[in-house]
């Protein structure tokens, strides 16, 4: 589904991502952990599509496309969507009107009729239920005052909208109380399908026990220095980040 | 004086005065018309203003008055026409000026006299000179801004409104000013009067819309007198021709306990200046004003606004937003006075903008003059960009960029829009704005 060869990005010059290779199928998860700064956000918003980065290396191929060459409107038609580790504010915008847009702008490119308002009303009700989002947030300006946690249920509730085939979750668990943490990762769940892969950012093992990957990866100074299964999580939460720091030193 | 233009449109005007005066039989003798006369002394000795006048400063009318226009023109614009127009089929108390002259064919007046008195300037003047005597020309000013001391000494048409005290109006008064340019260059000076009773509200619109290739001049004055605990919402919807001149002052006095809501939404215009006055002469008044303006092209949209606090314990706000692309120029001056006697006042502003384009600029100048210590004042303004973030975050989500831009600009307006409580003419301007947001 997902491949990424030898990818290579910088802003302003400065090199973040050194040569990342990634390899994702359909239905699998994947956790992506590493030190802060080490270039993780970086990585998503490159596969969003954020113009800000500059690719001067490798590729990425999305489903038998070249993913780099698309705009970021069209990797979320084609089956991308990015959960934000810190979901914009847009004051005056509805997250119904935001979303009505968004989803019916992607039916469209896909040559679907858009849904019309009670059909879309009917979807958003039942998606609601996955996250336990509130009517009420729904009606206001998309992400403006919400708090840290409503806004981190607000992406999964996105993401439960739009249904993609590739969800990167960049942090979805920080700022989460640990009611919300579980809610918010079982919507997680309720979402797996065999169809669908998931990238889970995180620093934290405690999300990992709700939505296990099939696969951890260390993301260490622009590179993944370390892969392995779910047991790896384990020990760089006994362990700390020092024993792969040490590890990438001594080669 | 060397800071006023000697011009054709002047001396045109000066002539159109003196034949004018020449028609009038008995009326010449009329309060309204001594106003006329001493209004035109005045303009007569003002002249048009140049950049030099510190209230003209960034709006130069040297193109204006060199310029000559028909005051007079003729359109056979009718109901065919408001169709064709797409103007929406407006309810309410819905008046036609065409040219400047009332149009009682188009017109239709649908509230009972009992909550509502309108009658076309002409017929005022002569079935309640009264009114006129006691309201008109007493606020706007004549002696110092010249284009009011035009309107007046031309004031012929337009509306004069009566709410009698008590009465709540609940359709809501639409003036339509069409100025017919497709022809000839085409000038129009509307004059209107509203009063408002004690404890009465009404809701009324003055849309302009210019048709046509010609050059346009609209030089429109707007009296409105807000009575003991009267509640009036006002809004200014404008959208003219790249070729339009349009200058207008809506002069507003509050008397105690009054409510006055002001909306100015100017989707379209080649040169528009705004004047916005409000009295507060009355304690416990509150007075809010709106305005969105998006000019585009080469466009040019200037907004005055002056709060005078002259009595205790008032509360002003006024919030002006503006998007501006290509080579369009915007200009905010907001002033705000406060009176020595009148402790107590709460006073607001801001100003907003996007500026879309490194061509396009946009002045803004608050002034605050306070005379009185126990006061709540302030006043900020920013000119920023769209914000990429938000963009991205959107188009992330499957919106393309030209619709997220649209989005966010619509989103931007928003709190003006839902400022205006007539119905029709929120949505008109709703898919007015949208259309020439995704231009
Ligand atoms: N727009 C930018 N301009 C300048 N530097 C940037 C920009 N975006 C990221 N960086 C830098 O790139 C590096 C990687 O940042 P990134 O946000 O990808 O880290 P991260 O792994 O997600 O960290 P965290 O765990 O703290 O979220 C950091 O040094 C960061 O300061
Ligand atoms: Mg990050």
């Amino acid at each position: 589904m997902l491949t990424i060869t030898d990818l290579k990005a910088s802003v302003d010059d400065k090199a973040i991502l050194k040569g990342i290779n990634l390899e994702i199928k359909p239905g699998e998860v994947h956790a992506i952990m590493g030190p802060n700064g080490s270039g993780k956000s970086t990585l998503a918003s490159v596969l969003a599509g954020r113009e800000e980065y500059e690719v001067t290396g490798g590729s990425v191929e999305f489903d038998g496309q070249d993913l780099l060459e698309m705009s970021p409107e069209e990797r979320a038609a084609a089956g991308i969507f990015l959960a934000f580790q810190y979901p914009v504010e847009i004051p005056g915008v509805t997250t119904i009107n935001f979303l009505k847009t968004a989803l019916n702008e992607i039916r469209k490119s896909r040559g679907e009729a858009p849904l019309d308002a009670a059909q879309f009303l009917k979807l958003m009700r039942e998606k609601a239920k996955i996250v336990n989002i509130d009517d009420a947030l729904l009606k206001r300006s998309l992400n403006e005052g919400f708090s840290g946690g409503e806004k981190k249920r607000n992406e999964i509730f996105q993401m439960a909208m739009l249904e993609p085939k590739l969800a990167i979750l960049d942090e979805t668990d920080s700022g989460l109380d640990i009611d919300a943490l579980r809610i918010v990762a079982e919507g997680v769940n309720k979402l797996r399908s065999p169809e669908r892969a998931v990238i889970v950012v995180t620093h934290y093992q405690r999300l990992l026990d709700y939505i296990v990957p099939d696969y951890v990866h260390v993301l260490y100074k622009g590179r993944i220095v370390k892969s392995g299964s779910k047991e790896l999580a384990f020990e760089l939460e006994e362990k700390g980040y020092d024993w792969i720091k040490a590890e990438v030193a001594a080669l | 004086m060397s800071n006023t233009l000697n011009n054709d449109l002047k001396q045109q005007l000066v002539a159109d005065f003196q034949a004018t005066e020449s028609r009038l039989n008995g009326e010449a003798k009329t309060e309204v018309h001594q106003k006329r006369r001493e209004a035109m002394q005045r303009f007569e000795a003002l002249g048009f203003p140049t950049i030099k006048h510190e209230e003209w400063k960034y709006s130069n009318v040297n193109n204006l008055v060199k310029q000559t226009f028909d005051f007079n023109v003729k359109s056979d614009f009718g109901a065919n026409d408001v169709e064709t127009l797409e103007i929406p089929n407006l309810q309410g108390n819905v008046l036609y000026f065409v040219n400047g002259k009332y149009n009682a064919e188009l017109s239709s007046i649908v509230s009972p006299e009992s909550q509502l008195q309108i009658l076309n300037f002409g017929r005022a003047v002569k079935e309640n000179p009264e009114l006129l005597a006691t309201y008109f020309a007493h606020y706007a000013n004549y002696q110092d801004d010249a284009f009011t001391a035009l309107n007046t000494a031309f004031a012929h048409d337009g509306v004069v409104v009566h709410v009698p005290a008590g009465k709540i109006v609940e359709e809501p008064i639409i003036l339509r000013f069409i100025t017919d340019a497709r022809t000839v260059n085409a000038a129009s000076q509307p004059r209107n009067l509203i009063v408002v009773g004690k404890n009465a509200e009404v809701k009324m619109a003055e849309a302009f819309r210019t048709l046509g290739d010609n050059g346009s001049f609209t030089n429109v004055v707007t009296e409105i007198v807000v009575e003991e605990n009267a509640n009036v919402q006002y809004y200014k919807v404008q959208n003219e021709t790249e070729k339009a001149y349009h200058i207008g002052t809506t002069q507003v006095i509050q008397k105690d306990k009054s409510h006055f809501y002001a909306v100015t939404v100017t989707v379209n215009g080649g040169f528009v200046r705004n004047n916005l006055n409000i009295v507060l002469d009355g304690q416990h008044c509150e007075s809010f004003m709106y305005g969105l303006y998006f000019p585009n092209g080469k466009q040019h949209v200037d907004n005055h606004t002056l709060v005078d606090h002259a009595k205790p314990n008032s509360y002003s706000n006024e919030l002006y937003k503006g998007i501006l692309k290509d080579k369009s120029t915007g200009v905010f001056n907001g002033k705000i006075f406060v009176r020595e006697y009148a402790s107590k006042t709460n006073a607001y502003q801001s100003c907003r903008n996007v500026v879309l384009s490194d061509e396009a600029s946009m002045n803004t100048k608050p002034q605050l003059e306070i005379y009185n210590d126990d006061v709540k004042c302030s006043h900020g303004t920013t000119t920023g960009k769209l914000n990429d973030e938000a963009i991205f975050y959107m188009r992330s989500r499957g919106i393309p960029q030209a619709e997220a831009v649209t989005l966010l600009m619509y989103a931007f307006c928003e709190d003006v829009i839902s400022q205006i409580k007539i119905e029709s003419i929120r949505e008109y301007l709703s898919g007015l704005i949208v259309e020439k947001l995704a231009q």
